[in-house]
């Protein structure tokens, strides 16, 4: 009997893992399992080696391990690239006859996949159904949920394209069965409630609808472009217009001018195409208008490596944009924090009339985790403009009024009885173009200073774990935050905490010299190679930690890895 | 509504005798003549002294980056339809820095009207060649004289499928005038070029250079903008004898047609306070 289970379905790109992985995650989903299933694919079409990996559990899981116990070789390649990473006891799910393999090895298990296939579904296209039941049938659980999974995944489909795969998963399921006496690979059906099942980028745009974004353009850049796919997918029944632009520059400036007329607007790409949009974000900082921009980073620089996961950006997405204005950049470290803290950019966007950025990374943008049903009431959205109603009264109005908390009432062209002047030169309050020096004084206090101070009072606090009592402490923002609550909770590690930053700028400087007061043996936990979050800490708060704890090779932080570098360190 | 209600309060820091001024008569008249309100049109324009323009008319005014006046121009109409949404901007912002946006919005189809105030020069930044410089034009830059083609912003416009297609004359106000109406009555993206001279950086294009040059096609009454191959040869015309007037002209839907904002409310509209998507959310159970 097992209580977690890692699975990974390796072939080429075009061979089907994703539609294995989602059938698997729904079935292990309904038999009360939670689970963490992510993608680690090429930057191609078609061939390569890409595989999905899927960790199901007992209890809830943040984060993947590095080895796996069942994997499944859809192609002779994956076997042996794959050899090396089967977890102590594990095994390979391979088609012998198919790939041409004759020796023995006790990691395999032998299933021919291709003639089950072929005998049920009458093509190799059912391959992907076959080895769904396979996986099924060592798991011991019940046929019957697969078999509705199916049933709903063709439900578009003709009857006897249904029926054929129900033969062909429960082929799959019965080989298995029959041929598979160990039991090393069986579970028990689980607690966990049936959920939600999505990703981060998923998570963003569904943020990002509740909190009434109505205009969305991007241009598409890997690991972004799920979260206009899924605007765009519901854009129609929520009245928003996707707009694909033609490069990122008019993305940025097309949302930027969409929210001077008045509507919630957010774009997302990653960094090559954050670059592009660098002197947009500036634009915004020195008009005052409200954007929210999602950079869901990948490793650079230039092109990098497109489908691959870094946090390199932390430095640039601080420093970005010529000149000096006020920004926040979130780092949501859990699905559940990418959908709040999506409806927090757009509230505090809009009431301090700021660029608000959402730093992701491609492990978070595309990882998916079961996760409780959100509560819709706990981040609403808030609007802060001019009420139409109020409007009508307003017959002289200045867009850049001096005020004491630094932010002018905004109004709505066509709504109110006056015109609006905004201007990228440095302007006077009508929104002119000035070349007056004290004016200049006024109106960087207004965007900088005084939006800064503000916006120390509305951080979103640092998550802090097992602080009283750890002797170790891990420090991460973004994604990282699976990994460390698992580690912190593994057995042994019990004067471990941790301190996740979902907010990085402004930086929680109180927050975090509270949290780290007599604190030693601090670790930053980055994928970047750079240590920029031990920097900025140092930078902002002069704490300065005992080691960088960096990986750059392009994959995400698992539990086994980040264990190993910790080992490692305390041998030293 | 009259001239005086458009009338702005900011300092005009064009050089006398500059096109641009032309240009600025123009559209206040052709604003004065129509019905809309001040706070009912939105100019938008990116950087040089074209794009100062916004200013110098009581209307609303986003004056934002160089090159970039199209892009958030055409996202404030989708926002909002019900605002008239035109862009005063250069030969340099438009054609050069812009050229992309240009581009790809005359194939958006939004319907704005965009006015490039042509002066085949950049003034700005003090008289370097711009997109539309004539060639062997000899610059503080361009030492031996400007060896690129010029662009043939006209031409290339017919080519992307611009629903209107015109050019204009800075110092013939009340041709430009009407040129302007006609631009924001088209439904559709509207290109309208303004040849202006550069009193200062300009030693070739003068107004007497252009006021030798310059005839309106429709003074040749068989001459039909919606002949597409007759558009392209008159766009060629350049040099002894130079067109202005409406030069193509053909309907079809507009990006507001085909995407169907013209069927639901402005987006700006939209009550958002408490959108629910439980719908959604079970999607993804």
């Amino acid at each position: 009997m097992a209580d977690e289970l890692t699975i990974k379905i390796a072939g080429e790109a075009g061979q089907g893992m994703q539609s294995i992985g989602a059938a698997l995650s729904r079935f292990f989903r309904k038999n009360g399992f939670h689970i963490f299933a992510n993608q680690d694919y090429m930057s191609r079409v078609r061939g390569g080696n890409n595989f999905f990996q899927l960790r199901i559990a007992n209890k809830p899981v943040y984060t993947l391990r590095q080895k796996a116990d069942i994997t499944v070789a859809l192609d002779k390649n994956s076997v042996t690239l794959h050899q090396n990473s089967i977890a102590e006891e594990g095994i390979i799910i391979l088609d012998k006859a198919k790939f041409n393999i004759s020796g023995e090895n006790k990691l395999f298990f032998n299933a021919p996949f291709y003639e089950l296939a072929n005998n049920t579904g009458g093509s190799d296209i059912f391959i992907n159904t076959v080895c769904s039941g396979v996986i099924v049938g060592l798991t011991g659980l019940a046929f019957d949920h697969l078999q509705e999974i199916i049933k709903d995944i063709f439900a578009d489909k003709q009857d006897d394209v249904i029926q054929k795969n129900i033969e062909a998963a429960k082929a799959g399921y019965d080989f298995a069965k029959n041929n598979f006496k160990e039991e090393k690979f069986r579970l028990n059906s689980g607690a966990a409630q049936e959920d939600l099942l999505m990703n981060g980028n998923e998570a963003i745009a569904l943020g990002a609808i509740r909190a009434g974004c109505k205009f969305y353009s991007a241009y598409p850049m890997t690991p972004s472009t799920t979260i206009m796919d899924t605007m765009a997918h519901y854009g129609k029944r929520f009245n928003i217009v996707v707009e694909q632009a033609e490069d990122e520059i008019a993305a940025i400036n097309m949302i930027i001018g969409a929210s001077f007329a008045g509507a919630r607007s957010m774009a997302a790409t990653s960094g090559g195409g954050f670059a592009l949009m660098v002197e947009g974000l500036s634009l915004a900082g020195m008009t005052e208008t409200p954007i929210v921009v999602v950079d869901a980073q990948r490793p650079a620089p230039a092109t990098g490596f497109p489908t691959r996961t870094e946090q390199a950006d932390l430095d640039f997405l601080i420093h970005a944009g010529h000149g000096e204005f006020a920004r926040v950049i979130y780092a949501p470290g859990t699905i559940e924090e990418a959908f709040y803290l999506t409806i927090k950019a757009f509230n505090i966007a809009e009431k301090y009339q700021i660029p608000v950025l959402i730093m992701t990374d491609q492990h978070l943008a595309d990882s998916y985790r079961g996760i409780e049903p959100f509560d819709l009431n706990k981040v609403k959205a808030q609007r802060y403009i001019i009420s139409k109603e109020d409007s009508k009264k307003v017959t002289s109005y200045k867009r850049y009024q001096l005020t004491e908390s630094g932010v002018s009432p905004r109004a709505v062209p066509s709504w109110i009885q006056d015109v609006i002047y905004v201007d990228s030169d440095e302007h006077n309050e009508e929104g002119h173009i000035t070349e007056d020096a004290d004016m200049r004084i006024k109106m960087v206090g207004k965007r900088f200073y005084k939006k800064i101070t503000a916006l120390s009072q509305e951080i979103e606090k640092p998550s802090a774990y097992n602080m009283a009592n750890a002797d170790t402490v891990l420090l991460g923002f973004g994604s990282t935050y699976g990994v460390m609550k698992e580690i912190c909770a593994e057995p042994g590690n019990e004067k471990f905490g941790f301190i996740h930053f979902s907010q990085v700028w402004p930086f929680p400087v109180s927050e975090v010299n509270q949290l780290l007061k007599d604190k030693k043996n601090l670790f930053t936990v980055e994928n970047n190679a750079g240590g920029q979050l031990a920097k900025l800490l140092m930078r902002e708060t002069g704490i300065k930690v005992e080691h960088s704890i960096l990986r750059y090779d392009g994959r995400p932080f698992d539990l086994d890895y980040l264990a190993g570098r910790i080992r490692e360190l305390k041998n030293k | 509504m009259n001239v005086s209600d458009f009338k702005s309060n900011d300092e005009i820091a064009w050089c006398p005798g500059c096109g641009d001024f032309g240009i600025l008569g123009a559209l206040k008249k052709t604003l004065a003549a129509s019905d809309k309100r001040p706070q009912d049109i939105l100019l938008v324009s990116g950087i040089g002294q074209a794009a100062k323009l916004p200013h110098y008319i009581k209307c609303n005014c986003f004056n934002g980056l160089h090159g970039r006046a199209i892009p958030p121009a055409v996202a404030a109409k989708i926002a909002n339809r019900n605002l008239t949404v035109i862009v005063t901007t250069g030969d340099g912002d438009c054609y050069g820095e812009g050229g992309n946006h240009l581009m790809h919005n005359i194939r958006r189809n939004v319907d704005i009207t965009v006015i490039v105030c042509n002066n085949q020069i950049y003034g700005l930044t003090k008289g370097q060649a711009s997109p539309t410089t004539d060639l062997g034009y000899v610059t503080k830059v361009q030492v031996n004289g400007v060896i690129l083609e010029p662009m043939h912003p006209l031409e290339m416009a017919i080519a992307l499928g611009c629903g209107f297609v015109a050019r204009g004359y800075s110092s013939d106000m009340e041709h430009l005038s009407w040129l302007i109406s006609e631009g924001i009555k088209h439904k559709g993206f509207s290109l309208i070029d303004v040849l202006q001279p550069c009193v200062t950086f300009n030693k070739k294009n003068t107004h007497e250079w252009y006021a030798k040059r310059i005839y309106k096609v429709n003074e040749d009454a068989s001459y039909n903008p919606g002949d597409k191959m007759a558009a392209y040869q008159k766009t060629e015309e350049w040099g002894e004898r130079i067109p202005i007037g409406i030069i193509y002209k053909s309907e079809k839907e507009s990006y507001e047609d085909r995407s169907g904002l013209n069927k639901i409310i402005p987006l700006v509209e939209e009550e958002i306070e408490n959108i629910d998507i439980s719908d959604i959310l079970r999607e993804f159970i």
